[in-house]
């Protein structure tokens, strides 16, 4: 199997020369940008398997390249890399259509694992992320309005249980083995998850990142 | 005037006390005692009081309207209320000033319409500086006349403190009425002194204006007018500017204490942490529990927007601070994620004091990998897992006499109503589960 192909995002360029020698090897990287305007040409230009976004950068951030790329293409892949792990960045970014997020402070290893994952269409959730998850749709069994559809705004209690085991540090199959499942039957569920982050308009999650915004 | 000799050792001279209340009199008085009452109060012989009242009179009426004033104003002596002053207790006291008003403004027409009168110019603006001067007297009179609170309730009210823990509590409402009474009085004189004070000064312009000695005045007034129009005109914009270059001033300064703050915090904390990792530059497991540090730190601060509470409210901080704490002890790094949160209450400080023995045990044993902590709070109960990467072992081959996890996790949880659990295995990581109920 070829090695998948990947583009840098980030506005600091110590950062990406940083995560362009650990990724030797193991990703192709087909080249860098520092800001919103340089990625979104570069990315449809090269179409590389998987772009590594930062969340926070000038000029719209992560969110603002993800929505310019997928308007010529929309099936580019994303995995969101970001210092931040405040819930409000780390929701908008999934919404904004990134397929995973994982924090800067990741192993080069862990990192191409998590790239190759994306490539091959399946979705990277860190312990943290699965943790925002579990809170955004925590208390959705309480009172779902009418207008809102329990296909794409309730977990499944599996789906729960699958979460709950990457935000304990799980690894995907050791949480197949744990649950008596395959490996891929774990990846369908994060993936339905994904899903429902992204497409639910679920009003809880917006007014969830609110008051986070206002508790902390 | 009456020389009182007074006998050694007796009070000195009752009879002329150093400022007597303004009271008529009528036992000396000719017709009311107002200038009986007048003259002893002012230290004049009333006989000249009365010449001059006779005089008004006979000049316009006005005196007699002022006599007629005074009579009902002024309390007779042994009284301590007047005629007015019983009136004004009642609620409708504008309605019978207002009739007051009439009744003293039928009996000037009448006078006018029979021609004992001096001129309009005259009488209407010198009626109108008498009733407010009467008002300021009335008011400076009262003022001096509301005793200051009594010293009396005070002093039982010491006294029987410690016997009777009641008497304060009862005596407060009290207190706190008369001061309230007292406030309101003390608004509404300088209310009628405003009054008296602004109908002297209507009857003293309205009297220049009358008899024409305004006319050469009014020039002045107007150039005086026009040159402040002027120069208001041309100082307004830089006033303006002034002010606005103040408030943008003020915006600056808090602005640069904002930058200076934020310079000292860096300073603290990331310019120390950073000279800490050049120097320790050869170890890499301390420089990255440095830089682990200073992350968490540095995160705290930006979200919180300043620093770190000493006691940790609620159980994600708590979480939080204890393994911030054992990664600084142990050089390892702990990731914590918490799902919702609960208020820290002695459960959730058990559970925490739990939690924190398990990470300790994870970081000694578990080969310096990361340990995952996981706190999930729903409404029914609190739990948190502890995960490790490390070898694992096997929990039947450990010896007796290791009480960590038997007394500092199972034994605490147990006692506050919790369990643990401790699933390993040999090669296969260890994680301890923690289970508490919600009080």
């Amino acid at each position: 199997m070829s090695l998948p192909s990947v583009v840098i995002v980030d506005d600091h360029a110590l950062f990406r020369a940083g995560v362009k020698a650990e990724l030797d090897g193991l990703v192709d990287v087909l080249g860098d940008a520092p800001g919103v305007e340089e990625a979104v040409p570069l990315i449809l230009r090269v179409r590389p398997d998987v772009v590594l976004l930062d969340v926070q950068m000038p000029g719209g951030g992560g969110a603002e390249v993800i929505r310019a790329v997928t308007r010529t293409n929309p099936g580019q892949r994303f995995l969101a890399l970001s210092v931040s792990d405040a819930a409000e960045d780390v929701i908008a970014i999934i919404r904004a259509g990134a397929r995973g997020y994982v924090t800067k402070t990741i192993s080069g290893a862990e990192l191409a694992d998590a790239v190759r994952r994306v490539a091959s269409g399946d979705a990277v959730f860190s312990p943290r992320l699965a943790g925002f998850v579990l809170d955004a749709f925590a208390g959705a069994a309480a009172a779902v309005p009418a207008e809102i559809d329990p296909e794409l705004d309730l977990l499944t209690t599996r789906e729960k249980e699958v979460l709950r085991h990457i935000a304990r540090g799980y690894l995907y199959k050791e949480i197949a083995a744990r649950l008596h499942i395959s490996t891929k039957t774990v990846e369908a569920h994060v993936s339905a998850v994904l899903r429902k982050l992204q497409l639910s308009n679920r009003h809880e999650l917006s007014r969830w990142a609110a008051e986070r915004r206002l508790v902390e | 005037m009456a020389v009182v000799t007074v006998a050694p050792g007796q009070p000195a001279a009752p009879s002329v006390p150093p400022a007597p209340p303004l009271r008529r009199d009528p036992a000396h008085g000719v017709v009311g005692g107002v200038c009986a009452g007048l003259g002893r109060r002012l230290g004049i012989d009333p006989i000249i009081l009365r010449v001059l009242f006779v005089v008004a009179a006979a000049a316009g009426g006005s005196g007699i309207a002022v006599y007629l004033l005074a009579w009902v104003a002024i309390p007779a002596e042994g009284e301590d209320s007047t005629p007015v002053t019983r009136l004004a207790g009642r609620r409708d006291t504008w309605l019978v000033a207002g009739g007051i008003v009439m009744l003293a403004l039928s009996v000037l027409l009448l006078l006018r319409q029979w021609g004992i009168w001096f001129s309009d110019a005259f009488v209407w603006p010198v009626l109108l500086v008498a009733a407010g001067a009467a008002l300021i007297w009335r008011q400076a009179g009262t003022r001096s006349e509301v005793p200051p609170a009594p010293p009396v309730p005070a002093q039982p009210r010491a006294a029987a403190a410690p016997a009777d823990p009641a008497a304060p509590a009862a005596e407060e409402p009290l207190l706190a009425r008369t001061g309230e009474v007292l406030g309101r009085l003390r608004t509404e004189a300088v209310g009628r002194s405003w009054l008296g004070i602004a109908l002297v000064v209507v009857g003293g312009i309205a009297f220049l204006y009358l008899n024409g000695a305004l006319v050469a005045a009014r020039d002045v007034v107007l150039a005086v007018l026009v040159v402040l129009v002027a120069l208001t005109v041309i100082l307004a914009p830089w006033w303006l500017r002034l002010v606005r270059g103040l408030s943008a001033e003020r915006a600056e300064r808090i602005r640069s204490q904002e930058r200076a703050e934020l310079a000292a915090h860096l300073h603290d904390s990331v310019l120390q942490t950073l000279a800490l990792v050049q120097r320790r530059a050869d170890d890499p497991r301390e420089v990255a529990a440095l830089a682990r540090r200073q992350e968490r730190e540095l995160r705290a601060w930006l979200n919180r927007g300043g620093p770190v509470t000493s006691t940790p409210k609620t159980l994600a901080v708590a979480l939080e601070q204890a393994a911030a704490e054992v990664e600084e002890t142990h050089g390892v790094q702990v990731d914590v994620v918490a799902v919702g949160d609960a208020p820290l209450d002695p459960r959730g400080e058990a559970l925490v004091a739990a939690t924190r023995e398990a990470v300790v045990n994870a970081a000694k044993f578990a080969g310096g990998g990361p340990v995952s902590v996981f706190a999930e709070a729903d409404d029914g109960h609190l739990q948190v897992f502890v995960r490790d990467r490390g070898p694992g072992f096997d929990p039947a081959a450990v010896p007796p006499d290791r009480r960590g996890v038997r007394e500092s996790i199972v034994g605490r949880m147990e006692r506050h109503g919790g369990r643990a659990e401790v699933h390993t295995a040999p090669g296969a990581g260890t994680e301890v589960e923690l289970t508490m109920e919600r009080a």
